[in-house]
Order: C-alpha cells, then structure tokens, then sequence
C-alpha cells in the first residue's frame, strides 16, 4: 500500500515539475518574442512548414469526417424524421469542434513530432550549447519562430477543415443520400452563428500553443543520445494529444 | 582575482558532481591574458566539464570562475550571453548547425552580432575556411563533410568573431599528422598575431608541447601539476610520467 502511495507521489511530483518547467519555457517564449531582433525569415519558413505542409493531412481528415458525420447524422435523425437538419450538425460540429480537435491532433503527430526530434537532436549533439557559445538565446532563436508559426498557422489550417468538412458533408448527403441541395444549404446557414468560427478559430490558437510549446520542450531538454530523442519524440506527440483534448473540454465548458 | 589586470580566466576550487558521479572535486587554474593553456587527462576524467563550466554552460555546485576579474558562476543568462562575446569555441563533435550551409555556420555569430551583410560575412567565412586548409566547401551542408572537415569547420567558427579567449576541446582528434600540425600551427599563430587566451584540451602529447604555454594535468577531479612544457616532460609525478609517456603501466588503471 505505502509502494502505491510512494508511485503516485512520485508521478505527482514529477508531473508538477514538469508543469513548472513547460510553464518556464512558455513564460520566456512570450517575453522573447517582444524582443528584438526578430527572426521574420525563420519565422516564415516555419509557418511553411508547419502550415503549407499540413494542408494535404487537413484536407483529407476533415474531408472524410464532414463525410462520415452526414452518413451518421442521416442514419439516426431518419428515424425521427429530421433528416433535413443533417446540414446543421454537420456544420455545427465541425466547426465548434472536429475542426479544430482534428487538425490539432493531427499537426501535432506531423509537426509536434518533428519539432521534438529536431531540438532533441541538436540538444544531444551539442547544437544547443553551441548556441549559447555563439552568444545567441536558443529559446528565442528555436523556440520563438516555432511556437508563433504554430500560432498563425493552426488556426489557417482549421479554417480550411471547416471549409472542407462542411463541403464533405454536402458532397454525401446530396450525392449520395439524395438530400435536396438548397434545403440543405439553407439549413447549414441558418443555425450557424459567426461565434461558432470564432470559438474554433480561438481553441486553434490554443491547440497550436499547446502543442508547439510541449513539443519543443520535449526537445529542448532531451537527455541520452538517439534513445533519448525517441523518446522525446514519442512524448510530445501523446502529451500534446491528451492536453489538446483535456483542455478542449475546459475550453468548451468556460467560455461556450 | 579582483585588480590583477594580467589574469584572464581564474577558477578557484571548482566542484560538479552529476548524480552519484563527482567529477570535478575542486579544481585550481589560472589563465593569464594572452597565455596559451592546455590541459591533459584521461578520457572521462572531466576535461569537457571544465571548459563547460568556464563558459557557463555547465553551472558548477560550487566554486568560483573569474573572466576579466568578473565572477560568472553567479550570473543570469542575460549577462552571461554578454560575456559569452568574448569567447569562441570548438566542441569536441564539432556541434555545426545541420540545417544551415558551412559558410552559415562559420558567419553564424557574424550575421547576430555584427550588422554584416550576407555577401561580406560569407567572404569572412571562406577566407577562415581557407586558413584551415578548406577550399570550396563554403556551399555543402554539414552531413556532406568528412570528420575531420566537421571539426575544421567548427573550428573557422569558433575564430570567426576573433574572440578573446578560446576554448578548444580536442582540436588535432580525427585529422592525419600533417593536418593536425598545420591546425597546431594556426593555434600558435592566433596567440602570437591576436594575443588570444586560450584553453585546450588534448590527449596528443605532441601538440600539447607544440601549442601550449603551460600545461595542466586533471586527474582524479583535480589538477595534480601545472607548468612548462619541460617542466611537465621533466616532472618526477609518476602520474604525469606515466601518462606523457602513454604507459598502460604505472599508477593510472586503465579501465
Ligand atoms: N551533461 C552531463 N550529464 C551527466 N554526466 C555528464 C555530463 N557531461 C559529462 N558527464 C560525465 O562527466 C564525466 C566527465 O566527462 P567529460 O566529457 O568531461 O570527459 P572528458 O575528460 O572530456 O573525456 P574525453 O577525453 O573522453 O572527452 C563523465 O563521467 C561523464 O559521464
Ligand atoms: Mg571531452
């Protein structure tokens, strides 16, 4: 019993040291980026990176999902008759929600993972301290152009899921479950107020801080060769899925 | 320390364990301005901490490091960053930047500190890429260099701002003889034109005697001798003997 209490008060321990230092890393980003000199290029190729490479991964999950959630919604509001309200949920949903929950899942298994691997390599292969040596702040000059690309670019990329998850959702229900066109339009703009983008497009800002700021921290302070970058590569991606969705929860609850 | 203008680097009873391992148990060494040290041991007995420690990347348990009559051990990384102006230094992996080209890596501190465009700092970098022997390889990226070109061109980045002080953590490793003496000679010659302090560390006994004004030897956490060249070949320390020498026998086991 006192092994039990012993684990969970070590995991507890260690969790609050984490917290504590993701918190420190988050504090200094933030500080930094008010500070000159500003990386603009940097910056740029990582919104590249980060925005422009995750379009094909965006448009292809949120696709399949508008398409999936037409074919349930219709399943389920058959049997009360209420079929012509597909468009609502559909917009509705993708829009508060999947948009945003999906793309922050899946930029952070394609960018949170690579941004860990590429600061955890350049931790293990002295790359970092190196950059102290060379008298330049490796937060501002790693961290900072990375966690303002994810802040730009993860609410651009659920714009596009939005766009293309309602669109998936039309393309099923009028092609393939035979819903009038106009009716399911007009049901999609009826019900949907600008709040229901604007709160999506807010919960992108947060996945994509969420997600850069674990990531890097990953990387930055990785310890133990190849092994050690793995391993960093493999706890930021879950550690920014779990965040992203236990706070998507909060985020809901709070503010909507 | 404070008021000896001749004294550039001073660490006074250095203490750094890691966990379990205690590494430096108290380490006593001073650098004079414009004095070239070299500092010997055994592979793990510390030699990388120490300079890491200098240079404040290291924070030691306990201690003091004077640069310039200026306590570091205690600073924030702001003032710190200040004081890392004015050293260079070349790791003993090399540690180049493998998203960026050789001649990015070589004008890296050039391109943050100085208000150098791209056109001159890339003629800075190629005239030090030259100095050390390397023609046309200001364009490839890291990956596509030979170890011992990895380590010349850490080494053109670490002189590229001619710092004041540098550090160099095994310098002639992993080159051919003629190419280690050339780069001993350039160590040599940056003391003597620029009256650079420096600090190396080398397990080659023939640069060590080549490049080195003095010469300490770590072992055990701390510094058993320092001095002269010909004091060291001459010093009647069976450790000292024993390693200058290259003996698996004798006090130090080789493990
Ligand atoms: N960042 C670190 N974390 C934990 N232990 C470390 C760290 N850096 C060095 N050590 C330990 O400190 C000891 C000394 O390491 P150091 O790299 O200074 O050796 P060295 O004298 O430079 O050896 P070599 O000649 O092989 O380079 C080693 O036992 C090493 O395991
Ligand atoms: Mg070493």
């Amino acid at each position: 019993m006192n092994a039990v209490f012993g684990y969970i008060g070590v995991y507890f321990l260690r969790f609050l040291h984490e917290s504590g230092r993701i918190s420190i890393l988050f504090g200094q980003t933030i500080f930094l980026i008010f500070r000159p000199p500003f990386n603009i290029r940097e910056a740029l190729s990582q919104m590249e990176e980060i925005g422009v490479r995750s379009i094909p991964v965006v448009v292809i999950t949120s696709a399949f999902t508008g398409m999936v959630l037409a074919l349930q919604t219709f399943t389920g509001f058959k049997r009360f008759n209420a079929e012509t309200l597909v468009g609502t949920v559909v917009a509705l949903s993708v829009t508060r929600e999947l948009g945003p929950v999906l793309t922050g899942l899946m930029v952070s298994g394609r960018v949170g993972s690579a941004m860990a691997a590429e600061l955890g390599t350049m931790r293990v292969t002295e790359q970092i301290d190196a950059l102290y040596t060379l008298a330049t702040n490796p937060v501002k000059y790693l961290v900072v152009p990375r966690f303002l690309a994810s802040l730009v670019m993860v609410p651009v990329l659920v714009v596009f899921a939005d766009v293309i998850g309602i669109m998936g959702g039309y393309f099923v229900s009028v092609k393939v479950l035979g819903t009038n066109p106009t009716v399911y339009i007009r049901r999609t703009w009826d019900y949907m107020e600008l709040s229901d983008i604007y709160s999506g497009l807010l919960k992108a800002c947060i996945f994509g801080m969420i997600m850069a700021i674990i990531s890097c921290y990953q990387g930055f302070y990785t310890e133990g060769g190849a092994e050690g970058v793995g391993k960093a590569t493999t706890r930021a991606v879950v550690l920014s899925c779990l965040v992203i969705l236990i706070s998507n929860y909060f985020i809901t609850a709070i503010l909507f | 320390m404070i008021g000896d203008t001749s004294v550039k680097i001073k660490v006074v009873d250095l203490h750094k364990s890691f966990g379990k391992n205690y590494v430096l148990r108290g380490i006593n060494l001073t650098v004079n301005k414009g004095e070239s040290m070299v500092v010997i041991g055994g592979s793990g007995v510390g030699k990388s901490v120490l300079i890491k420690c200098v240079i404040g990347l290291i924070k030691p348990d306990s201690g003091s490091i004077g640069i310039d009559g200026q306590e570091i051990t205690s600073l924030k990384e702001g003032s710190l960053n200040e004081i890392r102006k004015k050293f260079g230094m070349l790791f003993q992996a090399g540690a180049l930047f493998d998203s960026l080209s050789v001649w990015e890596n070589v004008g890296f501190g050039l391109k943050h500190h100085t208000s150098l465009g791209d056109g001159e700092i890339k003629a800075i970098a190629v005239e030090k890429l030259g100095l050390l022997g390397l023609r046309s390889v200001e364009d490839l990226m890291p990956s596509e260099l030979s170890g011992g070109m990895r380590k010349r061109v850490s080494l053109a980045r670490a002189i590229a701002m001619e710092p004041e002080i540098l550090l160099y953590d095994e310098p002639t490793t992993g080159l051919d003889p003629i190419m280690a003496d050339a780069i001993n000679d350039l160590i040599v010659q940056m003391r003597k034109k620029l009256e650079v302090t420096s600090i190396a560390i080398t397990h080659d006994m023939v640069s060590a005697y080549k490049i080195a004004d003095r010469i300490a030897m770590l072992y055990e956490g701390k510094i058993i001798e320092v001095g002269t060249p010909k004091q060291i070949r001459e010093s009647s320390n069976a450790i000292v003997q024993q390693f200058i020498q290259g003996k698996a026998e004798g006090p130090i086991k080789a493990r």
